[in-house]
């Protein structure tokens, strides 16, 4: 059984993690981060066979974070799960710190490859789980992107290469938060219909509420009995969600939280903000 | 910088290759399906011209393990990253203009800042595309490789180099740009050559002149300074296929025995060769240099045999170039 009540403790945890950091770095992406931490948390605490003793376990389930503005997501599930001392959170985008602003595999165990330059992680993931299919791997590959993500065209050439080989040990997940830093996916550059384009590209698609836990974990496991064709779940999520202030707000894209902001955050995340 | 680890291959016998005129492209082919027997981790990757760069020939051997990615080359870049993430070794292949120019922004995020194991070798580099024209030669490629942080950069000069860089880049861990060309080329390089990362060919020395080159520009090079010593100036050639990491200390040498120094590719004078001996040498033992290239300017159409002639990039330009710097 699942455990969804310890996967929505979780998720708290790890928002309460992002904020901190977010403020104590000054800068960072906010809103993002934020979004995606209920479909990260599943993602670490559930759903991947991984090993933080053995990051590079030949048959791990790997994640690509093809947003990876949403950094502080990704830097919080690694240390709550033990590939880092949390200490290092603190660190995040100083100087000499492994925890750059933009996650880098050459500096940070537990991250499978560097990203940060938008539309790079699909076929990346593709590349991954092609290799382990040779390989005769059991292990899947998750892809998170993000929605404006979508607008880069690669994402069409991977999408269309996993279709064509058929890849059904990879699943993505599209953040679905509807924001961009300059405004409204849909009146920057509309992106929508997500589900019918994945569709026309002959991928299967869920489309779940990204903040439903129990909702994200089922279509994990969904995800995991499709076969002869890639998976995808569109993920419908508020950007800032947790913290009622960064909420749908996109100004809070690309902007952390300052003192003041944190001790809102906090006390709405539960947290008292002492240690 | 990679480390070297043993991909389980050794050198074939590459002998076969040895004095043949040919294409660097079909060296690579037939390389190419050796290294495919040897490591069941070496998959390739092509964008619909796997005719043209001859990784065909892999692909009818080890269909299981070749990757058509259709004309998408940032895909396939990307693609390529990941199945070296996963343990394969990855040779991804198109024309130079495409994998280096379409994917340069794909090349320095994930495959080099990823120090994804990807080996990029890309046909079709310079003028001698011929009649296609400017879109399709590759006058940059070198340039734009080189700058790129953990990339390593190869120009071989006859199909018995190439065969052997294809090699040495299966065992070497880390980003590996290799550039080709269509059109056939005389063998230069002698039968005991073994290739080395960063490490020149220097055939001789000469007192007055030293012409360093890469590609097929090294059989221009060997031709001039025939005729060259024949007159009297003291020339010297070197085989610098290794553009990046640079041989310094062969450069160093050299620059103390020249009055004058000549860089000769198949590339734009910017960026490429020319640029990089340029640099260390004004940096560390000023001589005169003088490049011959392609002089900032897109190409055209043309036989290649033509075209070299039209740009310049022949024994005569060389000979013509350094007995004019001579006088000076």
């Amino acid at each position: 059984m699942v455990d969804i009540e310890n996967l929505k403790e979780k998720s708290r945890q790890v928002r309460i993690e992002i904020v901190k950091m977010l403020a104590q770095a000054g800068s960072g992406h906010t809103g993002g981060s934020l979004s995606s931490a209920d479909i990260v948390t599943a993602l670490f605490f559930y759903k991947m066979r991984h090993n933080p003793e053995d990051p590079k376990w030949k048959d791990r389930d790997r994640f690509v974070l093809s947003k990876g503005h949403a950094a502080p997501v990704l830097y919080t599930a690694l240390a709550l799960s033990g590939y880092f001392d949390k200490s290092l959170l603190g660190s995040l985008r100083k100087i000499d710190s492994p925890l750059q602003g933009h996650p880098c595999c050459k500096l940070l165990s537990g991250v499978e490859v560097s990203t940060g330059s938008l539309g790079q992680g699909l076929s990346v993931a593709n590349g991954m789980a092609l290799g382990l299919r040779l390989a005769g791997s059991p292990a899947r590959v998750y892809c998170l992107l993000g929605d404006g993500e979508i607008q880069e065209g690669q994402v069409w050439e991977a999408a269309m290469t996993a279709s064509h080989y058929k890849i059904d040990n990879i699943c993505a997940i599209i953040d679905h938060n509807r924001l961009q830093i300059d405004g409204n996916c849909s009146e920057v550059m509309n992106i929508e219909p997500i589900e019918k384009k994945f569709e026309a590209f002959g991928w299967n698609v869920f489309t779940i509420d990204g903040h439903n836990m129990q909702e994200i974990v089922e279509a994990l496991d969904m995800a995991e009995k499709i076969k002869g064709k890639p998976t995808v779940i569109v993920a419908n999520t508020i950007k800032g969600k947790g913290v009622s202030i960064f909420e749908g707000k996109v100004q809070y894209h690309g902007v952390a939280p300052n003192q003041e902001e944190l001790e809102i955050a906090l006390k709405e995340l539960g947290e008292d903000g002492k240690n | 910088m990679g480390k070297t680890e043993s991909c389980g291959c050794v050198l074939p016998n590459s002998t076969e290759l040895y004095g043949k005129e040919m294409a660097t492209r079909d060296a690579y082919g037939i390389t190419l399906v050796d290294l495919g027997k040897k490591d069941s981790r070496v998959v390739v990757l092509d964008a619909d011209l796997s005719c043209s760069t001859k990784t065909a020939k892999f692909a009818k051997s080890f269909p299981e393990r070749f990757f058509n990615m259709g004309i998408s080359e940032q895909d396939m870049i990307g693609t390529a990253a990941g199945l070296a993430l996963a343990g394969m070794i990855p040779f991804a292949s198109t024309f130079a203009i495409f994998a280096t120019g379409r994917a340069w922004e794909q090349i320095r995020q994930t495959v080099c800042y990823s120090n994804a194991n990807v080996k990029i070798v890309a046909t079709h580099g310079g003028i001698t595309v011929g009649e296609d024209g400017a879109t399709h030669q590759a006058l940059e490629d070198v340039a734009i490789m080189r700058v790129i942080p953990e990339m390593t950069v190869i120009v071989p000069a006859d199909a018995y180099e190439t065969s052997q860089s294809i090699y040495f880049a299966a065992n070497y861990y880390g980003p590996v740009y290799i550039r080709l060309g269509r059109a056939k080329v005389a063998p230069v390089m002698p039968e005991n050559y073994k290739f080395q990362l960063g490490k020149a060919h220097i055939f001789n020395f000469g007192k007055d002149v030293n012409i360093i080159a890469n590609g097929l520009m090294v059989s221009e090079a060997l031709k001039a300074a025939e005729i060259l010593n024949k007159e009297g100036i003291s020339t010297g050639v070197a085989n610098f296929s290794t553009v990046k990491p640079l041989d310094e200390k062969a450069l160093l040498k050299i620059a103390k025995s020249s009055r004058l120094i000549l860089t000769a590719e198949e590339h734009s004078i910017i960026g490429g060769l020319g640029s990089a001996v340029s640099e260390f040498i004004s940096e560390n033992y000023p001589v005169t240099v003088k490049r011959i290239g392609i002089r900032d300017s897109f190409g055209c159409s043309g036989s290649w045999k033509e075209l070299l002639k039209f740009y310049g990039l022949t024994s005569e330009n060389i000979i013509n170039t350094a007995k004019k710097y001579l006088k000076e």
